[in-house]
């Protein structure tokens, strides 16, 4: 108790701390409050939680690439696509049809982990060749291999189903499973415990141990030798390699590590859904992902995590929601002249929805105009964007 | 060509030509083990490009240098400081964005151990290396006497002070030999008599020194042996006094008398 006492005193104007604690309140009270709130119909709230925790691990991994070691890539999402078609293949009846006549079905746990190295391998093979270039140009060749891969799995129908994408994925199991109020349940012990989409407290569970396990990983991959070496590589590549850093494996491992996290994500998301598509994972997706580091606060962890959550609930609840309770709001002011469609005007609701994009571009904005450093930056970039990169002012003096 | 064994480093017909123009023209020379040697010459001379042929930046395009008995021409920059090279930029290249600690703790980076795995899971081994290593770092702080900016940004460092934390860092790597390109540029006198104490204090801790300089007085006065570039041709070699009174080093740097 003590501890924990001074444990909070000298974290309580740390924000890192103070974002990580809050997150971790916001995560382990979720369901339970969602539930009550709602009388019992949270499923879908819980559902889209988990959902968003897959994006929190997208950012997580992306921060280390883009944030850590400073190369740009815009092709994240064919990671997070090859970890979902890792799942889609080897754990449906999809292998029947293609020429090996055999469907796999691997358990989840095991393509979970299959998910991340061939993820990762997929980063070295792409790094391998394309990492001597050097900023914008290692940028193209990520966003060539962002649209390369979903459109290999599209044209691979024997192996992927091409458009139709491989649905009826394997449903995880456990052996036992512990539920509670939280999911509106009894408390109680479920043995033979299978991860069916109608239970997304279960989902939710899962990607949080997800979250919190890489969290820590990548915490203390940041404070090691090796994430030194990243931020060296990023600050000067020609000292970090006269200091006996060897730039290209170091760059490797950034990439390959930044990717594993894409490839978990990817099987998690895929057996969730149930469902892998070609469609899932555009451009824009590797965007979103991008925004969502550059937003939370490149090269902090607990910055891409806020990112991720906030962008994500913007996108995927507060955007689509927003008509409605416009149109909701119209009415209770008085205002049913707004909700009535007329040859001109199409009604408020959908006036709203027609604009969703303009809110998204306005709030994007209106972010990076009012903290260019990100919602929680790094202690390192507030100093670069308050100083200038070229001021060489600070140099000098004393 | 032999190799004297009391040499750290040997040049043996390096060359280096970018396109047409030739930087470095057939330079031989040996670095004694355990001296300050010293390579001047007027600008452009191609001295900073031998540094780089020797450190691996640049390929050179003809010749061997050889390094404790092993030809290390063409090597990979990182390999070099591996073997025990470490080097001082011209225009200082710290990292800025990182603490001045850790500026120094990569350059421990060659001699650490810890794998990927260790760094994950962060294990018992990677915690006691890294203490050990921030322990170590410290005192080559304290070393070149800037410890009390250990938690300073290194581009708020003040111009000295980041001179000598590039040379803490490359003393970090645990070099033999350790290049210096113009440590005393932009210095105070003061600086320099410093700058040359300090210099002392390396060579007392075993480890070669090979400097490029532009002040005479400090040159004269730290090295026991210089070598002189002009266009990329060695000119002159020898102790300080003879050096300075030869006449194609005069004519180098002076211009030929009327």
């Amino acid at each position: 108790m003590k501890r924990l006492r001074e444990a909070i005193r000298e974290n309580s104007r740390n924000p890192n701390a103070i974002a990580y604690a809050a997150m971790a309140i916001a995560a382990l009270t979720f369901p339970g409050i969602s539930q009550f709130a709602t009388g019992g119909n949270a499923d879908y709230l819980v559902s889209l939680a988990a959902d968003s925790g897959v994006f929190v691990l997208l950012a997580i991994g992306l921060n280390v690439v883009v944030g850590f070691a400073g190369l740009l890539d815009l092709g994240y999402a064919a990671f997070f696509a090859i970890g979902s078609y890792t799942y889609g293949m080897l754990a449906s009846q999809q292998l029947i049809s293609s020429p090996i006549h055999h469907a796999l079905h691997v358990p989840f746990w095991i393509a979970l982990v299959l998910g991340t190295f061939i993820a990762a391998g997929a980063g070295a093979l792409l790094g391998a060749p394309t990492l001597r270039l050097r900023g914008d140009y290692l940028a193209i060749v990520t966003l060539g291999f962002g649209e390369i891969v979903p459109r290999f799995f599209r044209n691979m129908k024997v192996w992927t189903s091409g458009v139709n994408g491989i649905s009826a994925l394997d449903i995880p199991t456990l052996p036992f499973w512990i539920t509670g109020p939280w999911a509106n349940t009894q408390l109680a012990i479920e043995q033979n415990f299978r991860f069916v989409s109608f239970n997304p407290t279960a989902w939710y569970v899962l990607i949080i141990i997800l979250v919190v396990a890489s969290v820590i990983g990548v915490n203390n991959l940041y404070r090691s030798r090796l994430g030194r070496a990243w931020m060296a590589v990023r600050e000067d590549e020609t000292a970090a390699a006269a200091m006996g850093v060897n730039t290209v494996n170091t760059k490797l491992l950034a990439f390959a590590i930044g990717a594993s996290f894409s490839g978990f994500a990817g099987a998690f998301y895929g057996a969730k859904l149930s469902l892998v598509s070609p469609d899932s994972f555009g451009f824009i997706v590797s965007i979103t992902i991008l925004s969502m580091v550059v937003l939370g606060g490149m090269g902090n962890i607990p910055g891409a995590m806020v990112g991720a959550l906030l962008l994500y609930w913007v996108l995927y609840k507060f955007l689509p929601d927003a008509p409605q309770q416009v149109a909701a709001l119209a009415d209770n002011f008085g205002f049913h002249s707004l909700n009535v469609i007329t040859p001109n005007w199409p009604g408020i609701a959908e006036f709203v929805s027609r604009l969703k994009f303009i809110l998204f571009g306005l709030i994007l904005v209106s972010i990076m105009l009012l903290r260019p450093q990100g919602l929680l930056p790094s202690r390192l970039r507030t100093q670069e964007l308050k100083r200038g990169v070229h001021d060489e002012s600070a140099v000098v003096t004393s | 060509m032999s190799t004297d064994p009391q040499a750290i480093l040997s040049l043996q017909g390096v060359i280096k030509r970018f396109g047409g123009l030739t930087a470095v023209d057939q330079v031989s020379f040996e670095v004694p083990k355990g001296q300050v040697f010293a390579l001047i010459g007027p600008n452009g001379a191609g001295k900073t490009t031998l540094f780089n042929c020797i450190t691996g930046m640049h390929v050179p395009t003809a010749g061997r240098v050889v390094f404790e008995g092993r030809n290390i021409a063409g090597s990979k920059p990182y390999k070099t400081a591996q073997l025990g090279i470490a080097r001082t930029f011209q225009n200082i290249r710290l990292f800025e964005f990182m603490s001045a600690l850790d500026n120094v703790k990569v350059g421990e980076h060659v001699r650490m151990k810890a794998k990927l795995w260790d760094a994950i899971f962060r294990t018992p081994f990677a915690k006691r290396e890294e203490r050990e290593v921030t322990e170590r770092a410290m005192e080559f702080l304290k070393f070149v006497g800037i410890e009390r900016h250990a938690d300073n940004y290194a581009r708020n460092l003040a111009y000295g002070q980041q001179r000598r934390l590039e040379i803490a860092r490359a003393l970090a790597t645990e070099p033999h030999l350790l290049l210096l390109d113009e440590p005393a540029a932009g210095f105070t006198p003061q600086e320099k008599v410093e700058l040359m104490k300090l210099v002392d204090k390396i060579i007392a801790r075993g480890i070669t020194v090979f400097l490029i300089e532009h002040d005479m007085k400090v040159v004269m006065e730290v090295s026991q042996r210089i070598v002189v570039l002009d266009h990329g041709e060695k000119i002159a070699e020898g102790p300080p006094t003879e050096v300075r009174n030869n006449p194609r080093v005069i004519e180098a740097y002076l211009g030929k008398s009327a």
